[in-house]
């Protein structure tokens, strides 16, 4: 239906020509806009000044809160991978996208426990987290071609709220089919022995298992641009993001792009999942959907369908989840700030959406669709 | 040429069946065999539960025949039987497999009892059993796609009729408590917990020779109606109204304080879909944080008539709802003056993530002295008219009742006004609206603010009706089953909310075993709808229209694609 225009958030229609005077152009929408842009930033200013005047949190808390917020991000910025993928390459938002990182680390919890139980787990750990790693990135992007090939690829050339309504479904679908076949209580993932402690760099204390998932998601984001930029099968992604049709007739199997760019985005949600529960140490069916919701959120912040944008929302929104709260918050002296932190996530979420839905790096690939 | 294995699968029969028996194994190791098997359709015959596998092999049998392509009758029966054991052969492989690995370990169901069930009671050795009574169901399925389609419906009634009352039975029987007629009925028609064998055999002839009657007669029947001239036709339509009226006021005396909560609930659940019906429906704004508005219906209302310590004024029901829908309608607009330039799939994302904001908001200490926090506002007192306390939910039924039926009539008349005919316009193409002098951020206003006062409306009814309200009561997962209802209905039909409240709230609180399961099989639901019949069970002739062009665009264009493919 509007493939022209993917985003659905072509240039204001509600801005008026330029000549019109200054006063014209505070209409009623403006104004509230404005307030809405002010009393964000003040809300960041005050709090802010009231946090750092008090003192209250010396150095080291801001470090830690820092290289947390690091490895949240880095998470996210895997799951976004596949939101921004799969936006460049058939505009549309796999709704879905976090349940997909969910049946992985679900999926290789079960692993997970049998080496932990077997004591493999603290033999040989590598070979071990990369057994687990493999296990939960099959199962994300098995989950992920099923879901391609079931919910998405009849609706390709229906109007548009339909393949979102679809993948609302799909969401519930695979939240509950998994609840239904795992069992509905949370579940703890094994710790790792020698990912117990925490190493000091250049002063700053890192806990290790978040050492490891930021070097695990840089390394993966790395192999992952060369993919997309260097492969074949990459450069065939990016010509059917520049135009599908255009692609088509140079010869590019696009079912098989398709495929390809769900089967990889899931791996890296995949691959995110068991960086997540070596962080959280627990998995449960409904743990994609507020990562999703986030991940998105980075995918949007970085401009949707840029993946170095996608990594850097990711690594940003993870920083401001974790110190804002304290940071922007408990100077207002607002009680239980932590409480809050996804409240400040979805207000990033639709303040991007609402002022800047071209996110910090623009949307290089699908700006062609226009 | 190669020949994929997507293809393979999808065109042999035992592909087929293999398919369906993979989501016969899904349903099994999900738990729905389990939990349905006490649900008793015909006393000593058969339950749901163990039933659900071999429905998936008549799938097969029937998909499997409808393959076939013109091939004689003993090929198309040769294909359902293969396609039946094929599935039936899937279920046996779970019970073999859950005979020599400890699949519980994984799969919480994978009970012992759940593989008694599969093999129908003989365990492990009884493996064999599941394949033959596929094999066969797979041939009935097979055989059904034979016959002619005016042949099919009345069987096809009638099994279902005896399905729908013998998952009710429940329910009927104690319906049919009271009274000679109605005890001798129900002696005729059930056992204790089901349908009688010789009460199912009457409900399936009298099920199938009305609509074996319909069919031959029914065109007919219909002709002659519109043969009457329009006046009349008026008068029977309004006839039909005033019956349909009377049946609702009576419903709640017949049905006794359990139905009508469950009415009350899909009254509630009806009130949510005509307002997010303005925006979904008629506007094409789709809005995923639509709970908040419930929320903020409720809320107002906890606060404005609380006898508690955080209520702040102790007013009437009566008083505090006019202002709860103001409240309501007065957030609609602000939280929609941020959205306006948002459209489509963001706009889905952005009023989530404001839904969640209210509800995290809600929940937080920080607001705590003032809603509650996780505790909610309590002692809520019921609506009373002077001095006639409503109570029980046969009271509130008539309340909400009367509340649907208001709110559905300003939602019609909002529909045939100018405002409703901006609403489609702009959901039909917003920059060709504009460009007709459609004001876009009056029109979206109203929108929002007046699905929204329809949810606090709502949202008020919530709050009375359990004399509380905590912020766990308003999770996304409403938003969600509104959107459902509203999808499976038909968007922008106002029956289609009804029906569509009907079957996705209705029915699910009646089978409490479906309860658990009521999430996956909205999300498949919606996934299926969007496939096979996207404009609902209740559409509008509008969009009907318009998802069928749509339809006819994408068909043309796939045998475009088909040809720049590579063969191979």
């Amino acid at each position: 239906m509007s493939r022209g225009d993917p985003l659905g958030s072509s240039p204001s229609h509600l801005e008026r020509p330029a000549r019109r005077s200054w006063v014209e152009k505070l209409e009623f929408v403006s104004l509230f806009l404005w307030a809405f842009r002010v009393a964000v930033i003040l809300v960041v200013i005050v709090g802010t000044y009231g946090t750092v005047s008090a003192g209250q949190y010396p150095g080291p808390v801001w470090a830690d809160l820092v290289v947390f917020g690091l490895a949240q991000g880095s998470v996210y910025a895997l799951i976004a991978l596949g939101y921004t993928m799969v936006y460049g390459v058939l505009g549309m938002i796999n709704f879905a996208h976090g349940e997909v990182f969910m049946s992985g680390a679900y999926t290789a919890y079960f692993v997970a426990d049998a080496l932990a139980r077997s004591g493999s787990l603290d033999r040989h750990p590598l070979w071990s987290l990369l057994v687990v790693a493999v296990v939960s990135m099959a199962t994300s992007t098995a989950v992920a071609v099923l879901l391609e090939r079931v919910a998405y690829r009849p609706l390709r050339h229906a109007p548009r709220l339909v393949p979102l309504i679809a993948a609302i479904g799909a969401s519930f679908f695979l939240q509950y089919a998994f609840r239904g076949l795992y069992g509905s209580g949370f579940k703890a993932y094994p710790e790792v022995a020698v990912l117990k402690g925490e190493w000091v760099l250049a002063g700053i204390r890192i806990l290790r298992t978040q050492a490891v998932v930021l070097v695990a998601s840089v390394l993966m984001m790395l192999g992952l641009y060369v993919f997309v930029m260097r492969s074949k099968v990459g450069t065939a992604m990016r010509a059917v993001s520049e135009d599908r049709e255009v692609a088509a007739l140079m010869g590019v199997d696009v079912n098989r792009v398709v495929v390809v760019t769900f089967a990889v985005g899931a791996a890296m949600a995949g691959a995110a999942g068991v960086l997540y529960a070596l962080v959280f140490k627990q998995v449960h069916f409904f743990m994609g959907f507020v990562p999703g919701i986030k991940a998105f959120t980075a995918a949007v912040l970085g401009g949707i369908g840029n993946i170095p944008g996608a990594m850097l929302g990711g690594l940003f929104l993870g920083i401001v989840e974790s110190v804002g709260p304290i940071l922007f918050l408990d100077g207002l002296g607002i009680v239980a700030p932590y409480q809050l932190k996804d409240v400040i996530a979805f207000t990033m979420l639709v303040m991007v959406l609402i002022f800047r839905p071209s996110g910090i790096l623009g949307e290089r690939l699908t700006v062609k669709k226009a | 040429m190669r020949v994929s294995a997507g293809r393979w699968l999808g065109d042999s029969p035992v592909g087929t069946g293999l398919i369906w028996g993979a989501v016969a194994v899904f349903v099994a190791l999900a738990g729905m065999v389990e939990a349905f098997a006490e649900r008793r359709i015909i006393a000593g015959v058969v339950a749901l539960g163990p039933a659900l596998p071999f429905l998936a092999a008549l799938g097969a049998g029937y998909h499997a025949a409808r393959r076939a392509g013109g091939r004689g009758a003993l090929a198309v029966l040769g294909r359902g039987v293969g396609a039946g054991a094929a599935t039936g052969l899937a279920v046996a492989g779970l019970v073999a497999a859950g005979g020599v690995l400890n699949l519980r370990a994984v799969f919480v169901n994978a009970s012992p009892a759940l593989f008694s069930l599969l093999s129908l009671g003989l365990g492990p050795a009884g493996g064999f059993l599941p394949i033959l009574v596929g094999a066969a169901v797979g041939m009935g399925g097979a055989a059904s796609s034979l016959v002619s389609d005016r042949a099919r419906r009345p069987v096809v009634t009638g099994l279902v009729a005896v399905l729908v009352i013998g998952l009710f039975q429940e329910m009927l029987q104690l319906m049919l408590a009271e009274g000679w007629i109605q005890s001798a009925l129900r002696e005729l028609l059930f056992a204790p917990d089901a349908l009688s064998r010789a009460g199912s055999v009457v409900v399936f002839f009298v099920a199938a020779g009305a609509s074996a009657a319909w069919t031959y007669r029914g065109e007919r029947v219909r002709q002659q109606l519109m043969r009457v001239p329009p006046p009349q036709r008026r008068l029977l339509k309004l006839l039909g109204l005033g019956v349909g009226l009377a049946v609702m006021l009576v419903v709640p005396l017949v049905a006794g304080p359990f139905l009508s909560h469950v009415l009350v609930l899909v009254g509630l659940y009806v009130l949510m879909g005509l307002g997010l019906n303005l925006e979904v429906g008629y506007a094409g704004l789709l809005d995923l944080g639509f709970v908040a508005f419930f929320a903020i219906g409720a809320y107002t209302v906890g606060l404005l008539t609380s006898t508690g310590g955080l209520g702040v004024a102790q007013l009437s029901f009566w008083a505090a709802v006019p202002i709860a829908v103001l409240v309501s309608l007065a957030a609609g607009v602000i939280l929609g003056v941020p959205v306006l330039r948002i459209r489509g799939d963001y706009l889905a994302i952005a009023t989530l993530g404001f839904g969640e904001i209210v509800r995290l908001l809600v929940l937080s200490d920080f607001l705590r002295p003032w809603l509650g926090g996780s505790q909610g506002l309590l002692t809520i007192p019921k609506p009373s008219i002077g001095g006639f306390e409503l109570r029980g939910p046969e009271h509130l039924f008539y309340l909400t009742l009367a509340s649907s039926a208001l709110v559905a009539f300003v939602a019609a008349r909002l529909r045939d006004s100018r405002l409703g005919r901006a609403w489609m316009a702009v959901r039909e193409d917003e920059d060709v609206a504009e460009a007709m002098g459609i004001n876009l951020v009056n029109v979206k206003l109203l929108a929002y603010g007046l699905g929204a006062a329809f949810a606090g409306v709502g949202g008020a009814i919530f709050a009375v009706m359990l004399g509380s309200v905590f912020p766990h009561s308003f999770q996304l997962l409403i938003s969600i089953n509104v959107l459902a209802l509203i999808i499976v209905g038909g968007m922008g039909s106002m029956p289609g909310v009804v029906v569509g409240s009907l079957f996705l709230v209705g029915l699910p609180e009646l089978l409490r075993e479906f309860a658990d399961f009521r999430f996956l099989v909205y999300g498949a639901a919606l996934v299926l709808m969007m496939q096979l019949r996207p404009e609902g069970l209740w559409p509008t002739a509008a969009i009907r229209r318009e998802l069928h062009a749509g339809e006819e665009m994408g068909a043309s264009r796939q045998g475009a694609w088909a040809t720049t493919r590579h063969p191979g």
